[in-house]
This record gives structure tokens, sequence and C-alpha cells, in this order.
């Protein structure tokens, strides 16, 4: 059964899964997962890659006809510095296409909204395709939409807590009212919690925490790919719903719509 | 991109087939939703002949899902009818340019006359509306607004379409809201009636919504005019027209209202069905498909629906109406537009809702809000 593709920036993807490549035992694992997992749209933090041409264990592992490259600015403060980062990341790695993450507290990591948005609008006037990583914010999403980003990535929960879809009633809203892709990124623990995110009508998710911190990160990086490929197609066979117990003319009395002819 | 762009892609007639085959547990699959992320699939069931017998079920749903959002209140609206001057030809309404009728616009102090007996009634808000002429256009609408403004918190207007910078022009002179129906989403039906002048050109009007709201007005009243084509489908792309805009132009509120051809000066027309129960059928169908609309009921209606259907999913009632120019204080026997159907006074409108538990709202805005636009103390004393 196939389902429609995802387009980001005009550009097709052939999975609704994006990964992380941090948190693997060894560049190799990593490679066997991204394999399984099916997933085309990789995400590498800036910080954590070689850009002097010096062997990484990251990107050597990644086969440019594979993959296409997602840099993040993972360990930015604010705007001024994501800029840079971003300038850096298209330059070593040859790709105008950024996941722009901006925390300012080390601790939770939680995303700053306003350095966020003003980083957006510099980036999109700057050529980036800018994939904004922030909370399940309605009306940040669609601020960033009108800055000109390329998808929105709000979380479903903080980062690394594997706890799932906690913002789904943000979420609900944010992917009724958007018109640029809806990537649920972040808390992502389970490959049921992927699938829920696709069946709501989420466009992808990105994991990486569960896939690479898994016991087998091979067979984990297959189950997502399942799980994503299963919700979406529940999503677009239309979901039945809670069966309703309404009957036709089940009411002895219709007190409200008496009154009519 | 405008509406126009997503309206062509659905072939009216094809989602008027396509609605009349929608089954019972389509409606139910909808109605289990409970209010909650309904697509326009679900509203197409809804708005289908397999909801019917549903009916009870969807008021009650609906009445629920209402006093969740907008608690037991009502807005109350009245219309002031600056002009019936109108250079379009449209089969359904008395103002038709070929109708011979005494034509008319307000002057300063007869705008201000019936401004004045509308606020008297207790209306803090205000509906303006006219025909369609360049005579009577922005200039004298922009007029009227300074005329207005000191008595109203909010000016809404019911008139022709206009450019986007007049939208704006006008938002910083207080407007808050416009009402532009559609009439018809129909294009087999639309020439059939428009007959001759601007409004003629359908497509103009379609893309309206999206001037006002590239414009930034505050609040934006959708429709269709019922009586003109299939109900069902009318309904549907007004669902579609209403999606397109929530996603495009999120800052802004939204309204519909659901008026039904009403006996007018002018020639009988042929009128498609669009019977009472069939309009709460479609109210409640788009109070389920979306929770924070507003839903307008109209002095179209008669006192005895009126008095029932108010609980089932509208937010607002106009009151009071008079639909000719000058029907307040100036003119009041100059022609109306079309028959109103409840002649009950604001004040009994009011205090029929007090009896049934609902308070009745006058003033729903202040000019404060509006920021720069917002008249100054001096320019209000």
């Amino acid at each position: 059964m196939k389902t429609s593709p995802l387009v980001i920036a005009g550009v097709t993807l052939r999975s609704r899964l994006f990964l992380g490549t941090g948190k693997y035992s060894s560049g190799s694992v990593m490679a066997a997962s991204l394999a399984a997992s099916g997933a085309e749209l990789v995400t590498m933090a800036l910080r954590r890659v070689r850009t002097d041409g010096a062997p990484d264990d990251i990107i050597d592992h990644l086969d440019a006809q594979q993959y296409r490259l997602l840099p993040n600015t993972s360990g930015v403060r604010n705007a001024k510095e994501a800029i840079l980062a971003a300038e850096l990341a298209r330059e070593a790695l040859g790709t105008n296409w950024l996941k722009l993450e901006i925390h300012p507290d080390p601790k939770y990591l939680m995303p700053d909204a306003i350095e966020t948005l003003l980083a957006t609008r510099e980036l999109v006037k700057r050529g980036f395709v800018v994939l904004p990583y922030i909370h399940a914010d309605p009306v940040l999403c669609k601020q960033l939409e009108e800055a000109g980003a390329a998808a929105v990535m709000p979380l479903g929960a903080p980062i690394g807590s594997n706890l799932g879809l906690e913002t789904r009633a943000f979420l609900e809203i944010i992917i009724a009212q958007s018109r640029v892709p809806v990537v649920i990124d972040a808390g992502l623990g389970t490959p049921s919690h992927a699938a829920a995110a696709l069946e709501m009508g989420a466009d992808a998710v990105l994991v990486n925490t569960a896939i690479a911190a898994a016991t087998d990160p091979v067979a984990m990086g297959a189950a997502f790919k399942l799980a994503v490929e299963a919700g979406r197609l529940g999503y677009e066979a239309g979901l039945a719903g809670r069966a309703s117990k309404a009957a036709p003319e089940a009411h002895a009395t219709s007190p409200l719509t008496s009154f009519l002819a | 991109m405008t509406f126009v762009d997503t309206w062509k892609k659905h072939d009216f007639a094809a989602v008027a087939a396509s609605i009349a085959t929608r089954t019972t547990d389509d409606v139910r699959r909808a109605l289990a939703k409970q209010g909650r992320g309904l697509n326009l699939d679900d509203l197409a069931a809804l708005l289908s002949p397999a909801a019917a017998p549903f009916l009870e079920e969807m008021a009650a749903l609906s009445q629920r899902l209402t006093v969740a959002r907008f608690g037991r209140t009502m807005q109350l609206y009245a219309p002031l009818y600056l002009t019936n001057v109108c250079a379009n030809i449209c089969s359904y309404c008395g103002f038709s340019a070929q109708n011979r009728i005494p034509r008319k616009a307000l002057d300063d102090a007869e705008i201000l006359a019936d401004g004045k007996a509308v606020a008297a009634f207790g209306f803090d808000h205000l509906l303006l509306v006219t025909g369609e002429s360049s005579r009577y256009g922005f200039a004298y609408l922009q007029n009227a607004f300074r005329l207005l403004r000191p008595h109203f918190s909010s000016l809404s207007m019911e008139v022709q379409p206009l450019e986007e910078a007049e939208y704006a022009a006008l938002t910083a002179e207080g407007l808050s809201a416009v009402l532009i129906y559609q009439e018809t989403y129909d294009p087999a039906v639309y020439p059939k009636h428009h007959l001759k002048g601007p409004k003629a050109d359908m497509a103009y009007r379609l893309a309206t919504p999206d001037r006002l709201g590239r414009a930034g007005v505050k609040k934006i009243g959708l429709g269709a005019l019922y009586g003109l084509s299939d109900w069902r489908a009318e309904s549907w792309f007004l669902g579609l027209h209403l999606q397109y805009m929530e996603k495009n132009y999120w800052r802004t509120r939204y309204s519909l209202s659901f008026p039904r051809l009403r006996p007018h000066e002018g020639n009988e027309i042929p009128v498609t069905p669009f019977n009472e129960r069939e309009l709460v059928q479609a109210a409640c169908a788009f109070r389920l498909f979306s929770q924070e609309i507003e839903l307008s009921l109209s002095t179209r209606e008669s006192p005895h629906f009126r008095n029932h259907a108010y609980q089932l999913g509208f937010t607002s009632m106009s009151a009071g109406s008079r639909t000719n120019p000058g029907g307040y204080a100036s003119e009041p026997e100059s022609l109306e537009q079309f028959a109103i159907n409840d002649d009950r006074t604001p004040a009994e409108v009011a205090a029929f809702l007090k009896s049934v538990g609902y308070e009745p709202v006058w003033k729903d805005w202040d000019a404060s809000y509006d920021g720069a636009s917002a008249p100054t103390v001096a320019a209000v004393n």
C-alpha cells in the first residue's frame, strides 16, 4: 500500500521518519540502524561533526546517495549564534537545509521561541530551508510559517524523555491550521508514539534517543519504520473513530427539535 | 493564490452528488468525534440526507459545544441601511437596479439620526449596509464611519466588495467586521441571478474574503444565500471556504450566516428548498465542524423559529431590524431590501432571552482596543 509522499521545500522525501545521529555506540551501528529505518532525512549536530575535512565517524558512515543531510544548530544559545552555526554548516556540509534549534537552557534543552523566530526570519532571507524545533505552540507555528519556515517541528514531550505525545492537544491545533508540514520532534519513546503521531495527521516524526539508545538499535529502526508507515496509512484510510451509540429516532422525545414541522 | 484556486478544484454538481451518497455509518462516525477534529468529509455526512434522522442528537451536541465555548449568551445586532442605490441587477434583491423604486442615500444628518436611534435601543455595535455603486463607495463609507464612530464601540459592514487598501483604510477608521456573502458557490447558477453590474464577476466576489484577510480585518462573515442552489453543496463549499480562510488568515475571527430567500420587490424567482428543519441541520453541522465559529440567526426567520432555535448553536441574532435606508428615524417608509419575519423590538427579543436564561450582549468590543485607530476622548465629546 502506498501513501502520499511528503514534500518539504519542493523535495519529495521517501520516508516520513527522520532520524538523529547522536547517542549511537558506533558509526557502523548508526549506519545499520539508519538503513533499517528507511529514513532519508538525517540530522546531525554541527558541533559533533568535523568540518575541517578530517575523518568523521558520523559523516563517513552516511552514503551521500542514500541520505539527505539536515545539519542542526544544537548547542547554540541565541539567534546570533544560530546564524553563525548555520553558515558554517552550509559551508561544511554543502546543504542549505537546517534544523534550527536554540536552547539557552542546558539542563532541559527547552527551545527559545523568541530567538528561534528572529533567527528563522534572518536565515530564510539568507536562503536557508529552515525547519525550526519549537514548543507545541500554535501561534508560534503560524508566525514561523509566515517567516518562511519550510516546516515546523513542535515537540511531543521534553527531549530525550521518551514520554510520547504529551502535547497532543496543542499538536492537534497546529496540525489543523498549518500550511507547512508538521514534524513532531522530541519525546517520542516508542514505535507506538510515532504511529500515534502519524495517525493524528502529523506529516513526519524525528526520532533519535528511542532508536539510538535501544538495546538493539537496528531492530528498533525497523520497528519505527513500520510504525510510521502504519500510522500514515491509518491516517489516510480515515479513522473509524469510536462507535457512536446514536441510533436514528432513538430519542423517545425530541426536546430540542420537536418545534420543527 | 486566493480561494478561487481552491474552489476550482471542486465541481459543485459532483459535490452535491457525493453528499447524497453519504451513509448512516458516515453520520455515526462524524457524530462520534463529538465536535473534535471533524474534516470536510464529516461535514458532508452531517449535511447529507442520511443525517436527517439524527437531528435531535446533532442539536443536543451542538447546544453543548456552543454553551461550552460561548456560555449562555447571545449577541444582538441591528443593521443600518445607508443606501438602496445599486448598480447590480440581481434576481432576488429588492434593491436590484431594474426595480423602479425610489432611491435613497442617507446624508450626514440622516446617518446620525438613524445611528442614534439604533444606539438608543441599547446597541453598542452597528452593522452598516449598502447596495453597490461607485457613487456610494469607499469615500461615502469612510464619512459614515467618521460620523458614527463616536456613538459605537465597534462598526461592521455588509457592503460591496472593496479593494484591500480600502479595507485597510476603513480598519483604521474603526471597521472591525465585514460580512460578505458569496450568495452561491455554484458556477452554473451564479450568472443566472447576477445579471448585470460589478457583482456579475463571480471570481472577484470569491476572492473578497482573501482581500479582507490580507487587510487585517478582525472578523469576516461568510455565507451563502439559501434558495439559489442545492443547500447541502452550498454549505459544504462554505465549509471549504471557512477552512481555507482559517488556515490562511489565522488572526481573523469568522462568523457564518444562513440567510434564506425572503419575499422582495421585483419578479418572483424559483427557489430551491431549504426548510426550517434543514436550516437547523446546517447550523448544527457547522457547530460540530467548528466549535469556535460564530453563527448568526437572522430576523428573516419567524419569532416561533427563533424562540426555539436560539439554543441550537447560534451566537448572534439581529433584532429590531429595518432593511430600508432611514428605516429607524429619518425615512421609515422607504423601500426595504427584503421583508423581515420577526418584528419584535430589540427590548422584546432581549426580554425573551433573559426569560430562558440567556444573557443578551449589547457590547462586545472597546474602541480602546483599536489602538492607533481609536478615537480620542476629545473626538468622542
